[in-house]
């Protein structure tokens, strides 16, 4: 049986230094917000915020300085994701260019994409969405069918790509088609691309709503969309593998346990300071999980850091993580029983009518609970 | 942060527990055997006062290093009071008292039981009883943290001081309750920084420990009995519903693990109160379900007593209780982050 290696991880002075550095700047830079809107932090859009933390150097902050990075360390990255989340600030202008685009494309863009791509994106101006699922596969990502045959000079798509979360506010989509059709292989002729959503003839974008009437999500359609060469990230037919890696940097983060914060802090302020029993069994449960997750997630950024690739550990991160996220607003119901609002009421039913709506996805975003489940599972050996 | 002593140390004990910690030793030990070939072989290894310096006759390594040590005894259901001789060891050291050989026990471990310790010219005698002490009829050594004159003392008295009422645990530990009048204590004294309930801290932390090395043992048996049993002509790890209640039990020891060696870590630091509350809360839970899981995926055949899967959920079910369960630790943590506020949660989570 493969073991764990969750690790304890203490944060070096610098990250710490860097910590209070990031506090002062949201004191004053943090955008005031409403009840409804502090809740979404990483679905929260605000380029003008993102700008402002690219100039001090929060955006590709790991990345090499010759594209704009700032060569700072995993654990001082994590920091500033941490302390903007925990603050519940917009940060998802930049949230998937930072996390995974580019990532992605130093791991496997060429010179010419990585010179194009990523100094826009740490000035907080070129932002990215994720172009995965399809409407006829969502957890089977490997059976998409979106076509892009190769014609001169690039290749012409056709098909359909499905939640892609914010396409009608970004710049590029990074997204996964099928190049080549190899019978019975499907994880076979999949390659990834570089998507221009605002400047491509042919593609169409049309928004799906959510449950609570918000508009995220997106359909994105492509006729006969004309996709350069240039911008394939990736040799032709290395998508699979690609795709993977690349959500192996979506699992590991604070984002995936943080979700709730702010309903936490809210229940805090509603408990008082001398609580009940029962309230304050449920504080202090709440707190050994928060407390415990990010000890885990600081460990999977510690890996990281030393150059591992921590593909169980985040998968298991991410799974117990979005497990707390999701309960909390169901823990905090069986305890209270205020009655969540949408618009009116206080902060805190306000925050509680938000959470409890838009707790369903986050057992579903970026893998879900059954497929990382899956993923433990070959880990421990059993498949 | 694994140094190399903390690798060194776990293949020792798994090592060393492999081959003498059979289901055979655990169970005579069930029936009252005190296992003393093996405790001599445990303490000879070096592994019975990892933390203590070696000035008191310990191995002069750190709590980091104790932690692994009991999450091994853990994970082999060893019968010996390895925690508690830790934990007093811990004690009679920082006060700057010798640490005798042999195995050591602590009372009171139950927050109601009042000891008294009077001095008499330059010696100490010690009165009162304290039920459910790990070990007592075995120790040769109990060591009390009992208030005296206003302040907290730690005195060791010698193992057959006492007047032993014998009781287990659900594992058959022994938990027994020792009476003591006029005892004389053969060493007394205090340091700075030791509180009421540093035993009781000291002694959750622990457990942690071990049940967090427990886990490690379930989910490991629980793996190998779902690929090596067949039903409906495969192995059960080939159904998706067992992979998923595995994968589960991954998540929980995982996070038993890290709740644990934090809490351990923060020792090491000094002030571990909080750690040690949000450990035996997560790693409590986990052990809870975590058992029901694994009982689950070995169907009745880990039910019965010839399989070894109850060595260890037995104990995990004692040792959440011990040392107060997880709704009496989340309480005393909820108080604490109440009494802050809101606006303290994070700024205290992350000075951690």
């Amino acid at each position: 049986m493969a073991t764990f290696n969750f690790e304890l991880h203490e944060l070096p002075p610098e990250a710490e230094k860097l910590r209070q550095e990031v506090r002062e700047f949201l004191r004053t830079e943090l955008p005031k917000l409403s009840a409804e809107e502090r809740p979404r932090t990483w679905g929260g859009h605000h380029p003008e915020f993102s700008k402002k933390l690219a100039a001090k150097g929060w955006i590709g902050m790991t990345w090499p300085k010759k594209y704009g990075g700032h060569e700072r360390s995993f654990l001082e990255r994590y920091v500033v994701l941490e302390e903007t989340l925990a603050a519940g600030a917009p940060v998802s202008a930049h949230w998937v260019a930072d996390r995974q685009s580019g990532p992605l494309l130093l791991r496997f863009g060429t010179e010419e994409q990585r010179q194009r791509f990523l100094p826009p994106i740490t000035r907080g101006e070129l932002s990215f969405a994720i172009g995965m699922s399809e409407p006829d596969s969502g957890s089977d990502l490997a059976s998409i069918r979106t076509r892009a045959e190769k014609v001169p000079g690039g290749y012409k798509v056709n098909g359909t790509k499905i939640w892609t979360s914010n396409a009608h506010l970004s710049d590029f989509a990074i997204s996964l088609f099928r190049t080549q059709v190899v019978p019975d292989k499907k994880h076979e002729g999949l390659s990834q691309f570089l998507v221009d959503l605002r400047n491509t003839k042919g593609i169409s974008i049309r928004p799906i709503y959510d449950l609570a009437g918000g508009h995220h999500f997106n359909e994105v359609h492509y006729e006969d969309a004309f996709v350069p060469e240039e911008l394939r990230v990736g040799k032709d037919g290395d998508g699979w593998k690609q795709v993977t890696t690349e959500l192996g940097f979506e699992r590991s983060g604070p984002e995936r346990y943080l979700s709730s914060i702010k309903l936490v802090l809210e229940l805090l302020n509603e408990v008082g300071k001398e609580p009940g029993e029962r309230a304050a069994v449920l504080v202090g449960r709440l707190t050994a999980h928060l407390n415990t997750l990010r000890q885990m997630s600081l460990s999977v950024a510690a890996m990281l850091q030393a150059g591992k690739s921590p593909n169980l550990e985040a998968s298991v991160v991410k799974d117990i993580g979005t497990t707390f996220e999701q309960e909390i607003p169901e823990l905090v119901h069986a305890l209270i029983g205020a009655e969540p609002h949408l618009n009116t009421g206080s902060e805190f039913e306000k925050t509680l009518g938000y959470l409890v709506q838009h707790a369903p996805s986050f057992s579903l975003r970026g893998g879900t609970r059954e497929i990382l489940r899956g993923i433990i599972a070959r880990g421990l050996g059993l498949r | 942060m694994t140094d190399e002593l903390q690798t060194l140390l776990a293949d020792t004990c798994t090592r060393l527990f492999t081959d003498r910690v059979t289901p055979a030793l655990i169970e005579s030990a069930e029936k009252g055997q005190w296992p003393a070939d093996l405790w001599q072989a445990v303490e000879e290894g070096g592994l019975t006062l990892p933390q203590i310096p070696e000035q008191h006759g310990g191995a002069g390594g750190t709590w980091d290093h104790a932690q692994v040590v009991l999450s091994a005894a853990g994970r082999f259901a060893l019968p010996l009071p390895l925690a508690e001789t830790m934990v007093g060891a811990w004690l009679l050291s920082s006060a700057g008292l010798d640490v005798p050989m042999g195995p050591i026990t602590v009372a009171p471990t139950q927050p109601h039981d009042r000891l008294s310790l009077r001095r008499e010219g330059s010696a100490w005698t010690l009165s009162g009883t304290a039920s459910r002490v790990p070990w007592g009829r075995n120790a040769k050594h109990v060591v009390v943290l009992v208030e005296s004159g206003g302040k907290p003392m730690v005195a060791r008295v010698p193992g057959g001081a006492a007047k032993v009422e014998p009781d287990t645990n659900l594992a058959m530990e022994p938990r027994d309750t020792l009476t003591w009048s006029n005892a004389a204590a053969a060493a007394a004294g205090t340091f700075d920084g030791l509180q009421p309930d540093s035993l009781w801290l000291a002694g959750a932390m622990a457990r942690s420990a071990q049940m967090a090395g427990g886990l490690e043992f379930l989910l490991s048996q629980s793996v190998k009995y779902v690929s090596e049993r067949k039903q409906f002509g495969k192995p059960l790890s080939a159904f998706q519903v067992i992979q998923q209640n595995l994968a589960l039990l991954a998540g929980h020891t995982a996070a038993a693990g890290m709740a644990s060696q934090a809490a351990f870590h923060a020792m090491e630091k000094g002030d571990a109160a909080f750690e040690i509350a949000c450990a035996k809360v997560r790693v409590g839970e986990a052990a809870g379900l975590g058992a029901g899981i694994a009982h689950q995926a070995h169907g009745a055949i880990g039910f019965t007593y010839e399989h070894t899967l109850h060595f260890v959920t037995r104990r995990l079910w004692s040792w959440r209780a011990e040392f107060g369960g997880e709704g009496h630790w989340a309480e005393r943590l909820g108080r604490e982050v109440a009494a802050r506020g809101a606006q303290a949660l994070w700024p205290m989570l992350t000075a951690r």
